[in-house]
């Protein structure tokens, strides 16, 4: 019989309020968390809007020595870490540190630091032979995408299979997918899985600028991001963090601890087309969310709730909700599938792991987020978005589909613990 | 875990874009023969930098190896990648109709620590000369580190499992024992390694401060692991591609199994705590001897981390007794990249596409220009020594503070 994975623990720094509670009261309640860049003076971006995180590193718990050498999406990591261990109850004193792992991913790591110090080197912009004398003194953790991993596993003391996975926008999902499989595999019994992201920076505005992936709906930020409503025009940018506590099953029931749930299926395929652009047929998606469902044995008419990639863009969209209902069937038009980068917007790397957390959570409190802002149908996505508001509803076993640049599709299966059956 | 895998992970192609070779077998004889290629650093805007000596690709044209419309979207480091990848899959036999008739069969995973920096530095430049309008469309997806995996996959077409492991250098053996998983999970092949490109001006900039980064001007005497005069790494661009494949489908298509990846295992110790990378590299030698069901005995070949830091390379010689006994200061060791420097997670890989050519020809690869040995290891040193290895064993640990090891065996149509 197969080790199980359980998820015991769960901490989350996301637009809107730090912490779980306040995380799902604000998807709860349908409320938005987009609003115009405040970090810095985005006049010239074609997209000024953004869902930033008002986080005080200080007030959870960093002291300044950490908060100097740590780029902001590491202080959201360790922040939401702490948060998860807290929540799980596990006392890692006690725990083999080799049998303790860390997965966690990012998809643009430490840039908004690699921006800020290339400004100093190349007098804004004005040397290609940089003048390394202006370098700030943590330049080099910023460079390195491993700094997020291992700066979570020494504060944890984990000494097992530790990784940063960078697949894009499908890191998250990727990220919490290789925990689930080096649980089951038996090459650690615990592993805090997650991801992070801190996007909000002139250069990674500019790159979605260039490509028109984001929404210029600058005038109304609050409804901007707009997923599977007609009007849609692109996806508003986040930044956040969430960690979750990954344990095989019957060491989290040894001890006694809280399970929220089971991870019980993962797979990723490519779609081989285009590193931006999606075909309208949602083939490979389709096959990711087979390949997760044979995975955690279950059949597609299990699925109560489909937690949406839902960017927001036209062709994701379309390509997403064409994915959905080749695997689901009829089922697909009685199963809510809601995105909430619609309240949280789209933190890249790191929303695949906050939407594996809101699955979570939906399970716990039988309650599935809403598609905030959605009024308009679109003829070409005519499923159940759950519009604006919160819907109470049995679930048992959840989707979270994820795709993203480079063509990645990833689909994470969430259920409530089954009966043991071996 | 310790049970033997009903699906074992073949080595069928090996595709190497190195500082000594780009071609994997301009790579094989120059690392068999000793050659240290290592060179003062020759980049535009490098010059004033005090990193003198770095592992530099000279002998590679971009729009010979690769489409315009691709090169124009990537950067150097994923040009090595594809570049490298063409090379394994050439090597393996596996043609463009023979992986376009299963697509979902055939992932990609690579390993990235570096990312697209020289593009990254051209688009930053531009942002802040001239404005955000200025940037291209190519940034959002030349910089990012999935950048190499994802334009392998659409390049040739592969619909499988694709990943991407950012972690630190010994994240290049953790993404070839991710590829052997997936081959153990049901995919059939999986194109699976590292390159890295950190010579462009502003990602030297971002290495100085990198402790262990040895600024020494000699190339000759910049990289010595080992020995008492160790003063640091030298940098490295290039890397490897290694075709990862079911040894049941090589075998039904008529490939031969070069080498098996049989064992690995990844711990951590703390970023640059050196020390504790001593037990932290044992335990992931055991756990990958346990995974390939291999006494310490059976290992005939060790490919050294070789940092090149005092406290480091003690760290590891220790290691190696630690978790081989008696055997670990018998079996010769070797570390060929000090003949062409560390590319982050490349380097592993390129120790691991060396080990399995080691094996193929019956000969260690000296360590060039390390002589003097400070600690008890049987160093492979000068000239290559002829040897029957069978089986290898890899290291690498990450500046991050990961340490990993994989075991390989010979192939050799051996069928067990």
């Amino acid at each position: 019989m197969s080790r199980r994975v359980a998820v015991t623990g769960i901490g989350i720094v996301a637009p809107g309020g730090i912490g779980v509670p306040a995380f799902w009261d604000l998807l709860a309640s349908g409320r938005t968390a987009t609003r115009g860049i405040t970090f810095f003076d985005p006049a010239g971006l074609r997209s000024r809007i953004a869902a930033e995180c008002d986080f005080d590193p200080a007030a959870h718990g960093l002291d300044a020595e950490q908060i100097a050498r740590c780029d902001r999406y590491i202080q959201f990591a360790l922040v939401a870490g702490e948060e998860a261990i807290r929540d799980s109850g596990l006392d890692l004193a006690l725990e083999n540190p080799w049998r303790v792992g860390v997965s966690l991913g990012t998809a643009v790591g430490g840039t908004t630091r690699l921006e800020h110090d290339y400004v100093l080197v190349s007098s804004h912009g004005q040397r290609w032979d940089v003048d390394h004398r202006e370098a700030g003194p943590h330049l080099q953790r910023a460079f390195a995408p491993s700094t997020l991993a291992s700066t979570v596993a020494e504060r944890f003391e984990a000494r097992g299979p530790v990784q940063t996975v960078s697949t894009g926008c499908t890191s998250g999902l990727d990220a919490v997918g290789y925990a689930f499989h080096t649980i089951e595999e038996g090459r650690a019994d615990v592993c805090i899985a997650g991801a992070s992201d801190s996007p909000i920076s002139p250069i990674t505005m500019a790159c979605f600028d260039a490509i028109k992936a984001t929404s210029p709906n600058n005038d109304d930020p609050a409804h901007a991001s707009r997923p599977f409503d007609a009007d849609r025009n692109g996806f508003v940018m986040g930044e956040g963090g969430a960690v979750l506590v990954l344990e095989e099953l019957d060491h989290a029931l040894a001890r006694g601890a809280q399970v929220y749930c089971e991870i019980s299926g993962y797979a990723t395929f490519g779609n081989a087309y285009h590193m931006t652009g999606l075909t309208t047929e949602g083939l490979e998606m389709a096959r990711a969310i087979e390949g997760a469902l044979d995975q955690a044995r279950l059949d597609a008419t299990a699925i109560d709730y489909v937690n949406a990639h839902g960017s927001g863009t036209q062709q994701n969209d379309r390509h997403e909700t064409a994915a959905v209902k080749r695997v689901l069937g009829a089922h697909a038009y009685d199963t809510p599938m809601s995105s909430i980068k619609s309240m949280v917007g789209h933190s890249l790397g790191a929303i695949g792991a906050i939407e594996v957390a809101a699955c979570a959570l939906a399970l716990t409190h039988q309650v599935v987020p809403p598609t905030a802002n959605y009024e308009t149908p679109d003829p070409e996505c005519d499923l159940d978005y759950v519009p604006r508001v919160a819907r109470e509803r049995r679930l048992s076993s959840v989707l979270s589909v994820g795709s993203g640049f480079g063509g990645f599709q990833s689909a994470v299966i969430l259920n409530l613990p089954r009966e043991k059956t071996e | 875990m310790s049970e033997p895998h009903p699906r074992r992970a073949a080595v069928t192609g090996i595709g190497v874009v190195a500082p000594n070779g780009t071609s994997t077998e301009t790579f094989w004889k120059s690392t068999r023969e000793g050659i240290s290629v290592l060179d003062r650093v020759a980049r535009e805007g490098c010059e004033h930098l005090p990193l003198r000596v770095a592992g530099q690709i000279r002998d590679f044209d971009p729009p010979s190896a690769i489409e315009e419309r691709y090169l124009v979207q990537t950067d150097r480091f994923t040009h090595f990648a594809m570049a490298a990848a063409d090379l394994a899959l050439d090597d393996a036999g596996l043609d463009r109709p023979a992986t376009d008739a299963a697509p979902f069969s055939v992932g990609v995973v690579t390993a990235a620590g570096s990312g697209g920096g020289e593009f990254g530095q051209r688009e930053l430049q531009q942002l802040w000369s001239k404005g955000s309008r200025f940037v291209g469309p190519y940034q959002s997806i030349a910089w990012f580190y999935a950048a190499s995996t994802g334009q392998i996959s659409i390049r040739r077409g592969f619909k499988g499992p694709c990943g991407v492991i950012a972690s630190d250098e010994a994240g290049g053996l953790d993404a070839l024992a991710h590829a052997a998983r997936a081959v153990r999970r049901g995919t059939d092949v999986m194109v699976a390694g590292a390159t890295e490109a950190p010579l462009a001006p502003y990602s030297v900039v971002c290495q100085l401060g990198y402790g262990e980064l040895s600024t020494v001007e000699d190339p000759e005497r910049a990289y010595r692991p080992f020995t008492a005069a160790a003063c640091g790494f030298v940098p490295a661009e290039g890397g490897a591609m290694l075709v990862v494949e079911a040894e049941a489908a090589a075998r039904e298509r008529g490939a031969p199994v070069r080498a098996v990846l049989a064992g690995h295992a990844a711990t951590f110790t703390g970023a640059s705590r050196w020390e504790q990378s001593r037990e932290g590299l044992a335990e992931a030698i055991r756990g990958a001897l346990r995974e390939a069901g291999c006494a310490p005995e059976e290992i005939d070949v060790v490919f050294a981390d070789a940092l090149g830091v005092p406290e480091a390379d003690r760290a590891e010689a220790l290691a190696i007794a630690d978790a081989l006994g008696t055997h670990g200061t018998r079996v010769p060791v070797t570390a060929p990249k000090t003949a062409i420097g560390r590319g982050y997670g490349a380097a592993p890989v390129l120790d691991a596409a060396a080990a399995v050519l080691a094996m193929e020809h019956g000969v260690i690869p000296p360590t060039p220009n390390v002589f003097d040995i400070c600690h008890d290891l049987d160093l492979v040193t000068t000239r290559a020594r002829a040897a029957e290895p069978r089986t290898a064993l890899v290291l690498s640990r990450g500046l991050m503070g990961s340490n990993s090891a994989l075991v390989l065996r010979l192939g050799a149509g051996d069928a067990s």
